[in-house]
């Protein structure tokens, strides 16, 4: 069972993990990202491609699911202005055995961030910037590709 | 070829001014590498946010490409910085 959510309400923790516990598997992996205040961030909007942010996340949880044979994924990716310590991104896996679990949460997350289309702007008083690229997102991606 | 819908994100998107466009390219123009040049050549706006290729990415109906990727038959066309999500 997949669940996919792209959504500008918070992300209720609780609800998430309790979903993915009544998957029928023995054990629950999640992620959870927070918005960090990165030498003083008032506001971190999030911009997205509506039609594309879905199915590039369906896509890499078909993959987890399908890679370690997952019971359920879920994830869900905040949009719009947030503020330090919000909730913007949640991953949740549960599959058989703790192994597959967290190896699958670790993979989503780390694809989401070089293959999802989310781009996020920092405002710092009246400075407002876009963030860059990481090399070490390109490189933690990069750990998950198959010989 | 026959009109196309351009989407632009985040800063690409700011500096053009607006996030979508329809537009018909030159047959010439084959690839996402030759649509950003011919959309450059209009200046301003353009000629900022696309000046620099290494910068950008692109989609082809949705699905990225690298730039050389043709746009033969493309319906929608997005161009936006590296993704910084999650």
């Amino acid at each position: 069972m997949i669940r996919i959510l792209v959504t500008e309400a918070a992300i209720d923790l609780a609800a998430e993990l309790e979903g993915l516990e009544r998957a029928g598997g023995g054990a629950v992996a999640s992620f959870t990202g927070l918005v960090r205040d990165d030498g003083g961030v008032e506001e971190l909007f999030l911009e997205h491609y509506p039609g594309a942010t879905d199915e590039a996340l369906a896509k890499l949880a078909a993959e987890a699911e399908n890679r370690w044979s997952l019971a359920a994924a879920t994830v869900i990716h905040r949009v719009g202005a947030m503020t330090p310590g919000e909730r913007i991104v949640f991953v949740g896996t549960a599959a058989a055995h703790r192994s597959a679990a967290l190896d699958a949460c670790a993979f989503l997350i780390d694809r989401l961030k070089t293959d999802a289309p989310f781009w996020k702007r920092e405002t710092r008083g009246q400075d407002a910037r876009w963030v860059g690229e990481r090399e070490s997102d390109r490189h933690a991606a990069d750990r998950w590709k198959r010989p | 070829m026959a009109a196309v819908d351009l989407l632009y994100f985040a800063w690409v998107r700011e500096s053009i001014g607006i996030g979508h466009e329809r537009a018909t390219p030159p047959a010439e123009v084959a690839d996402v590498a030759g649509l950003i040049d011919w959309l450059a050549a209009r200046g301003g706006g353009y000629a900022e946010a696309l000046a620099d290729k290494t910068r950008l990415r692109a989609a082809v109906d949705q699905l990225f490409v690298p730039l050389d990727a043709s746009i033969a038959g493309a319906r929608e066309i997005a161009l936006f910085p590296p993704v910084t999500g999650g």
